[in-house]
């Protein structure tokens, strides 16, 4: 069970939905650890800003998460949580571990777009 | 100064931090009615956040450390404290009556009286490649990665308790440790000590520090330099686990509040500062113990102390008017 404030996709056709529902989706795979938490954070913090981008977390350790376990961008990482961010429902970049809100902002507004109202 | 009274970026007290004891003054000053401003940089909560189970807080049997955050923000929040999340200050000026403050986004803020909390981070050995192999093979988190490592040789690098006792741990996935440590000596407690040596799966290099990680598209080795006889070895590795202890966030006041050689802010039993008006609380402090009852503890007094403060400043003001 994640504790955060983001959408859990608890199941793989969920997933399969959001993405076939939204052009922009990050998608964060872990648990409440340490180097989890602050990535739910910052996801959480960039909501409001980031409105044309769907945030969303699924529980590692959820079978069903082999949707995002599974994948070949993944196939290297050694670390917690794993990120992903979808476009067109394509994986356009993926991490690995805990990520700064730079980080994550660099990314989402290389292959998202900068917000209109940032 | 009325005007600035008035004006919307002006509150009578900001909070720098949103830790546990940033978020107990910002609950404390916006209830006694003051206009409070909280700017926190990272993920509302601090270090408590990283916490799975925190089960000696009194009044609550047991809690994950995110949720308790939430409900303190919650609380905050519904006293009327202001909150300017994922910024960072830039400059500030904290002498005088009117303390100002610069944000990361330019924005700035001004107030009667400042809460340093900013508390603290995971240390980083900040050598060549760490940034390029976290989360290939660089972590900072056996029970998070720990079931990445089965079967393979892994690095520890630490003396403290975490370090060894995480070392421990990690021998149920990983089929070697080797624990690298910069002393001759740890520093952990004894029966963290004992059961680390005598394990048969770690190995130890003292008085030895990685210099390089290396690979390509995951970590494969690192260097270790022997600090005594200045040896450089390539090390094979399949991973690399942190656990250097914390860093007080407060580079930003180096030169603005009296800091110890640690770089905690020095204060005062009413978490005073060495500027008049500016106080400080949480795990930033000088102090033995850190835990999140005593982060607590400390924004309650440093909201008292600076709604007093406040209140004084008042008071003479009405004074001096009256004289006037």
């Amino acid at each position: 069970m994640l504790y955060t404030n983001l959408k859990h996709i608890e199941s793989a056709s969920e997933h399969a939905k959001i993405l076939s529902e939204n052009e922009n989706v990050m998608v964060i795979c872990g648990r409440m650890g340490p180097m989890c938490i602050p990535v739910y954070g910052i996801a959480e913090e960039l909501e409001d800003t980031y409105t044309h981008v769907k945030f969303c977390d699924m529980e590692f350790d959820n079978p069903e998460s082999w949707v995002i376990r599974s994948l070949p961008e993944v196939r290297n990482f050694m670390g917690i949580p794993f990120t992903i961010y979808y476009k067109n429902g394509k994986v356009v970049k993926a991490t690995s571990s805990i990520q700064s809100r730079q980080q994550v902002t660099a990314i989402l507004d290389k292959e998202f777009g900068v917000p209109v109202n940032a | 100064m009325h005007n600035l009274m008035e004006a919307t970026n002006h509150y009578d007290a900001i909070v720098i931090g949103g830790g546990p004891a940033g978020l107990t003054a910002g609950i404390y000053l916006s209830r006694a009615r003051l206009r409070t401003l909280l700017v926190n940089e990272g993920t509302i909560g601090g270090q408590m956040i990283l916490t799975h189970e925190i089960a000696n807080y009194p009044g609550v049997e047991s809690i994950s450390g995110y949720q308790l955050a939430n409900i303190m923000k919650k609380q905050a929040k519904s006293f009327g404290c202001d909150f300017r999340n994922n910024v960072s200050p830039l400059a500030m000026q904290l002498e005088g009556e009117v303390k100002s403050i610069t944000l990361s986004d330019g924005s700035v803020y001004t107030a009667g009286s400042i809460i340093l909390s900013p508390g603290g981070r995971s240390r980083t050995l900040g050598v060549a490649g760490e940034d390029d192999f976290k989360g290939k093979g660089i972590s900072y988190c056996a029970t998070c990665d720990g079931d990445f490592f089965t079967c393979k040789e892994i690095v520890v690098v630490g003396g403290g308790n975490s370090a060894l006792e995480e070392a421990v741990s990690l021998t149920k996935y990983a089929r070697k440790v080797t624990i690298v440590h910069q002393f001759d000596h740890f520093q952990a407690f004894e029966h963290a000590i004992e059961e680390a040596s005598s394990h048969p799966n770690i190995e130890f290099m003292m008085e030895s520090v990685i210099t390089a990680f290396k690979g390509s598209e995951n970590l494969e080795s690192v260097d270790i330099k022997n600090l005594r006889t200045g040896e450089t070895v390539n090390f094979r590795t399949d991973g690399v686990f942190i656990f250097i202890g914390y860093l007080p966030n407060t580079e930003f006041l180096r030169g603005h509040v009296e800091l110890n050689k640690w770089g905690e802010i020095l204060a005062g039993n009413d978490m005073s500062t060495s500027v008049e008006g500016v106080f400080a609380a949480g795990d930033s402090i000088a102090k033995r113990f850190r835990q999140v009852t005593t982060a607590v503890g400390d924004g309650t007094v440093a909201a008292l102390a600076a709604s007093a403060w406040l209140n004084d400043m008042k008071v003479k003001q009405k004074n001096l008017v009256h004289a006037g």
